[in-house]
């Protein structure tokens, strides 16, 4: 077979691929087969729309005979087999060496249908909100589960030094300037004084929304850090927890020590939950990271590192969830002054407990059901080659 | 981003080359042409315009809101600062605007769309590649490792492309060569048939003296032509100044399969 036959052999295959790798193009060639359509209140909305801006020209120099091509072969076209049967055209093409610019047409198209075949996708047939929906009800706490032994060890970092200081500063309170300087205990003091008029980060609840953006813009980027800085061996996100332990640890110590405990304890007390847990999975994040290129174990370092870093972006992602959940918390109930005392502490407790539970019981039923399902192809493996032998 | 010709000619030695090629499941060599440091710059120097070009916008604008206004900055700047580039790199091809601007775009290393774990990361990750001062990492990572990747690229497992392009003209002089067919002499190997082919189908690029003159190059293929001894092609005559030419399509369009 020669270029010429060949080309005239298969190039409508070429074409159709051209139009399904272009969605609004095929829209556009196949409505006259989609009128029914039409009845859904959206797509008539969206085809009005559609209508109205100018039509759409295919991309490529084969325009009119994409334009001839008839709508039912579009309509009846499948991708995958389309896909493949190019990729054998391309080779055949490049074994009997014909032109590099037929080749490099083919290349082309293999291209970009490659990149549309293997689009990394949501789980078949569910929506991004969907797909979302299930990232939080199952694949983060699982992870977590999965990696909670990170999580005690930052946890560790993060909770003893906060621990240590507290108690110090009862015993030594002047051991507080060891951290901070003293202007910033007299910027916290004037903050949480019981005789100031607002407490907690001097200002009034109008200013709770901007505060708010705030703690996004910066709680949560703090986060970030202490997850990106992990990558260094782990000595980034070891060096953040204890640093911001100790702060925390000082600030709430002092505070007690002199009697604003009355104002500091239930301003912290609502958001604790969510903030606290949030950095220590940052860290746990970061210290999974840099600890997988200090022990490999099995693998290459890199592929140490690569298998870890696909597991701590989840659990970063779901810790930048929980800081946009704590600044929420923080900004609108933890500063309200006309909530009692009691009643901040009852809700900092629930949301400990509905933090903890989450980790520990959220989508472990399906988790269950899947490592059943695991051992029962185990078992069943295991028997066949019993049989066997 | 292009594929190979032909993977098994061209496995001569590794080329110093910033080609990167990756196999797709069905056996087509995908080859990535990696970018390099000054033209990743670029594109970060244009989208960091653009960000700041949104901030500075909505300093005039926002805290005209008072503090609702001032709240609402802040989760800008968030959004512009960590999640600008996961966004575009997601929802347009991996691309940012400033690196559509540049032509680039970033995958996966087998060659697939960049997916939102991935983009996360190696955005992330961006923080370390600042260290300790503006991409002073980044920059030495990039530069030590083979495809030029930082370190967020490493650990993300991506990389950064030319966006590959398809010329016109590629379509349209695809068989447009027009010659008395000519069998040529010797047997040719696949290499050299590729060869005269390409010429044939670049010929409209060189002027017809150079054509003439590259075509002479092939002189032991073509029996009968008389070899211009000495000769320039300004001294010939008009009608045999182009026979090389003449002849070397006629090869072409053999090759091509017209008999």
């Amino acid at each position: 077979m020669n270029q010429a036959q060949f080309i005239h052999a298969h190039e409508q295959q070429w074409l159709i691929l051209e139009v399904l790798l272009n969605p609004q193009l095929k829209q556009e060639l196949t409505q006259e087969l989609t009128q029914e359509s039409k009845k859904h209140w959206f797509k008539a909305w969206h085809k009005k729309r559609s209508g109205r801006k100018k039509k759409i020209t295919p991309t490529s120099p084969n325009e009119e005979k994409i334009m001839a091509l008839s709508p039912a072969l579009i309509i009846k076209a499948d991708f995958p087999d389309l896909y493949r049967d190019v990729c054998q055209h391309l080779s055949l093409a490049q074994s009997r060496r014909y032109s590099p610019y037929l080749i490099e047409r083919l290349s082309f198209l293999i291209d970009r249908a490659h990149q549309v075949f293997y689009r990394p996708g949501h789980i078949h047939g569910q929506s991004a909100a969907g797909s979302l929906l299930t990232f939080f009800t199952r694949i983060f706490p699982q992870t977590v589960r999965n990696e909670s032994h990170w999580l005690w060890l930052s946890s560790a970092v993060f909770y003893l030094p906060l621990l240590l200081m507290i108690v110090l500063i009862q015993l030594w309170p002047e051991f507080v300037y060891s951290v901070m300087s003293p202007d910033t205990v007299a910027g916290m003091e004037a903050m949480y004084d019981p005789q100031a008029e607002h407490i907690g980060r001097e200002r009034g609840s109008d200013s709770d929304s901007k505060m708010f953006g705030f703690y996004i813009f910066n709680n949560t980027g703090i986060g970030f850090r202490t997850f990106a800085t992990g990558l260094l061996f782990g000595i980034g996100s070891l060096f953040t927890l204890m640093f911001n332990g100790l702060h925390i640890g000082a600030a709430a110590g002092h505070l007690t020590q002199i009697g604003y405990g009355g104002t500091f304890w239930p301003f912290v007390s609502g958001h604790s939950a969510m903030e606290l847990t949030a950095i220590a999975l940052s860290g746990a994040a970061g210290l999974k990271l840099g600890f997988s290129l200090l022990i490999p174990g099995r693998k290459s370092r890199y592929q140490a590192m690569l298998d870890a870093a696909k597991i701590s972006v989840k659990i970063m992602a779901g810790a930048a969830l929980m800081f946009f959940i704590a600044a929420f918390i923080e900004a609108f109930w933890s500063s309200s002054q006309s909530i009692a005392a009691n009643i901040k502490y009852i809700v900092g407790i629930a949301m400990w407990l509905i933090v903890f539970s989450y980790f520990a019981f959220a989508g472990q039923q399906q988790e269950n059901s899947l490592n059943v399902k695991k051992s029962e192809q185990e078992n069943s493996l295991n028997g066949k080659k019993m049989d066997e032998s | 981003m292009s594929l190979v010709g032909n993977t098994i000619e061209n496995a001569g030695p590794e080329m110093l080359d910033t080609v990167k090629i990756a196999e797709t499941p069905e056996g087509v060599a995908l080859k990535l042409t990696c970018v390099s440091f000054y033209a990743r710059s670029i594109a970060w120097m244009i989208d960091a315009l653009i960000q700041g070009a949104v901030i500075i916008l909505l300093l005039f604008v926002l805290p005209g809101l008072g503090d609702f206004g001032m709240g609402l900055l802040f989760i800008v700047m968030f959004f512009l600062h960590w999640l600008y580039p996961v966004f575009f790199e997601v929802y347009f091809q991996g691309q940012t605007p400033g690196k559509k601007l540049m032509k680039i775009q970033v995958l996966l290393i087998d060659g697939t769309m960049v997916n939102w774990g991935a983009s996360l990361l190696r955005n992330l990750l961006r923080t370390v590649d600042f260290l300790p001062f503006f991409y002073a990492l980044g920059v030495v990572t990039m530069l030590m490792s083979r495809d030029f990747r930082r370190l967020g690229d490493l650990a993300a497992n991506t990389i950064v492309v030319y966006k590959r392009e398809l010329k016109e003209k590629i379509i349209s002089q695809q068989d447009a060569v027009e010659a008395a067919v000519y069998a040529p002499k010797v047997a040719l190997t696949g290499k050299e048939q590729q060869t005269i082919i390409s010429y044939a189908e670049r010929r409209n690029d060189f002027s017809p003296e150079r054509a003439e003159e590259l075509a002479l190059l092939a002189i032991p293929l073509m029996d009968n032509l008389p070899v211009p001894n000495q000769q320039r092609a300004n001294n010939q005559p008009a009608e045999l100044a182009s026979q090389g030419s003449e002849r070397l399509l006629g090869i072409a369009a053999y090759l091509m399969g017209r008999r």
